[in-house]
């Protein structure tokens, strides 16, 4: 099969001043369709840059990246973003949904620049879709400052999803969550990788890694490790032994 | 993006901030509701100049005794004493494209009838000078060519004057008294009201010019002569022929000065409106500059708005917005805040238009063009501020707008 991620001897320099910052120094990566991999690294070395240049955020200063077999890497702002729009979802650390602004419009957001647009009511119809996946149409009509952080990280989740794109981009999906609701989230990843989406993301945790299937080390800008997950953890069965020790700190307590 | 879409996001955008938004509306609220209130007043004195100009008649030619424009006022109004009714009756009798003349002497005097007194203008004319005025009577019949002759004591009274003297009773086959020589009233003029120079036409009282200059005044010449011309193509050629004609008989020779001047109408409307036209260009200018003000608050209202919302910009980018979509959302929220006070502007300026005539009693015209036009200007006023805070906005980098704190 071939690969819908797939970088080239990627290079990522930042000029600030005089300075030069080889953020990313020469990655080569294929991510095939069906994957969920977890990128993780140090603070500094280069995962975020990386994630922004798969997510077609930015371009690369040297090397090529094909996404879904076409080269991205020269195309222009606007080009960018329709791809963005068509192939990518993402997904933040910080959430980043429109305040004032309900969860079903958040998740229509996409919809709006689409180049090919669908009529209001199935703009609606395909977001309230996308809510049920990540369990939360009852709170379509919710505005973010109503939605705890696990619930405003899977509205964002369902907008990453509401164009059905080809990969699923999260950096640090869980950076702002407790366990338990990091461990949904993991939960509502897997359910949608079963159902054939490709996720990349970026994560500092070895546990949250473990809910991948492949796991991606990064040092100084470089690819250092890159391994199957072999003992993977599964978010319901964690789920479960985390609701237990809960009862257990209760009983004891 | 759908503009649609587009618009309700504008609206939604600045119902959230609903008191920032009034205020910055404001400047424009202001500077529409000016321009059309004082575009209004100077449409409406406009109006009113130019049917004060409509009241003098048609086709009118004015010949006032004593030379106006040389050497300053040598002899003021009609003094000049060189004017007589044979230069009149020469005018009636040998200029072509003449129809109607009428000898003119003007004087005031105090008159009496019922026991009340009152000063007004007396105007001594030919039979035919409601004709060329254009000036209707009201009730009773204008004094012949007879009473001409026989410089009879008779006269017809304008409005103001049966206010003034007969409150009770019809005036008609009454009599008043000038000078105390008792004159048989007529006619009643319908009314015309105010002249170009604000004076009140209708207060007054119009005598055979014979019985004036014999009876009254006792003078022997006339203080000016009204012309009417057959056609306004007519206006000059009458105008130059009365000049020869009156030059050759007051004996001018080539390096004298006239001693009497000639107003075509369109020479007095001229000079009318150009005073109003250059009051309403003035008004309309002070007024313009509110707008202006408005849009540049309207520009920086929309840079900070930006600013606030860059966060909101590179999520939008980050799903897919290019950045005409940006830009057209910016801009349309700035062309919604400026027409949306182009529009409560034009209701204040219309409303304090009619206020003002209703108080002041001015004339306040606002026509339905000066409304569209200002409805236009204050959106383009949106489009020209907004661009540059809009066009900001949609060059902003989108990793570097999600990392925007
Ligand atoms: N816009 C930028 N301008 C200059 N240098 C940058 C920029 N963005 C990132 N860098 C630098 O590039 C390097 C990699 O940064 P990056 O954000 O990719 O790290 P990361 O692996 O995501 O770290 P973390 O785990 O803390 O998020 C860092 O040294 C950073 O200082
Ligand atoms: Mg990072």
């Amino acid at each position: 099969m071939t690969a819908v991620i797939k970088l080239e001897n990627v290079h990522k320099t930042y000029h600030t001043g005089d300075v030069e910052v080889l953020a990313v120094r020469g990655v080569t990566l294929e991510i095939a369709p069906g994957e969920f991999v977890a990128i993780m690294g140090a603070s500094g070395s280069g995962k975020s840059t990386m994630m922004n240049i798969i997510g077609c955020l930015d371009r690369p200063t040297e090397g090529a990246y094909f996404l879904d077999g076409v080269d991205v890497s020269h195309l222009d702002r606007d080009e960018l973003a329709a791809i963005r729009n068509k192939k990518l979802g993402f997904v933040f650390q910080g959430f980043n949904l429109l305040s004032r602004t309900s969860a079903l419009e958040n998740v229509e957001l996409p919809m709006l620049y689409t180049h090919d647009r669908l009529s209001s009511a199935v703009q609606r119809e395909h977001a309230i879709h996308a809510l049920q996946i990540v369990g939360l149409a009852d709170r379509a009509d919710h505005y973010p400052n109503q939605l705890s952080g696990g619930q405003q990280q899977r509205v964002a989740i369902a907008r990453g999803l509401v164009n059905h794109p080809a990969v699923l981009l999260a950096d640090e999906p869980t950076g702002n969550l407790d366990t338990h609701t990091s461990v949904e989230v993991m939960g509502v990843f897997q359910k949608l990788n079963e159902a054939g989406i490709t996720i990349v993301m970026v994560t500092h945790e070895l546990d949250i890694a473990a809910f991948t299937k492949r796991n991606v080390i990064m040092r100084d800008g470089l690819v250092v490790n890159d391994t199957l997950v072999e003992r993977r953890s599964f978010a319901e069965e964690a789920l479960r032994r985390l609701d237990q020790a809960h009862q257990a700190v209760k009983l004891s307590a | 993006m759908r503009i649609a879409a587009t618009l309700r996001m504008a609206l939604r955008a600045l119902r959230r901030n609903k008191m920032r938004s009034m205020l910055t509306a404001l400047g424009i609220i202001i500077g529409v509701g000016a321009v059309i209130a004082m575009v209004g007043i100077g449409n409406g004195a406009k109006s009113q100049v130019e049917a004060q100009i409509a009241s003098l008649g048609q086709n009118v030619v004015l010949v006032f005794a004593g030379n106006w424009s040389s050497g300053g006022v040598r002899s003021g109004w009609g003094g000049a004493g060189t004017m007589t009714v044979d230069d009149a009756l020469a005018i009636s009798r040998e200029v072509p494209g003449v129809i109607n003349v009428s000898p003119e002497v003007r004087d005031r005097q105090q008159i009496q009838a019922n026991g009340l007194n009152w000063n007004t203008q007396i105007l001594g004319e030919g039979p035919d000078y409601l004709d060329i005025r254009e000036w209707p009577l009201q009730d009773g019949a204008m004094f012949t060519d007879q009473d001409v002759r026989g410089t009879t004591k008779v006269c017809i009274v304008g409005k103001t004057i049966v206010t003034q003297l007969f409150p009770n009773e019809g005036p008609v086959g009454k009599s008043l008294r000038i000078r105390d020589i008792p004159f048989k009233v007529l006619g009643v003029l319908s009314p015309k009201g105010l002249s170009v120079m604000g004076s009140d036409q209708d207060d007054v009282v119009i005598i055979p010019y014979t019985s004036e200059m014999k009876r009254v005044s006792k003078r022997t010449n006339l203080s000016s002569i009204s012309v009417q011309s057959s056609s306004p193509e007519f206006s000059d050629i009458v105008q130059r022929g009365i000049s020869d004609l009156l030059r050759q008989r007051h004996r001018l020779g080539a390096n004298r000065d006239d001693d009497f001047t000639i107003r075509g109408q369109q020479e007095i409307a001229d000079a009318a409106t150009a005073t109003t036209r250059i009051m309403t260009v003035l008004l309309g200018a002070i007024a313009s500059v509110s707008l202006i003000v408005g849009g540049i608050g309207i520009m920086n209202i929309m840079l900070v708005s930006v600013t606030e919302r860059t966060r909101e910009i590179g999520i939008r980018m980050a799903v897919g917005a290019h950045g005409r979509d940006i830009l057209l959302q910016f801009l349309i929220e700035a062309i919604t805040l400026s027409s949306l006070g182009g529009v409560i502007g034009i209701v204040l300026g219309v409303g304090s238009a009619k206020l003002l005539s209703a108080i002041a009693g001015w004339p306040t015209l606002v026509s339905v063009t000066s409304v569209v036009l200002a409805f236009l200007f204050s959106a383009a006023v949106g489009v020209f501020f907004g661009f540059y805070p809009a066009r900001k906005a949609s060059n902003l980098d989108p990793i570097d707008a999600l990392r925007y704190e």
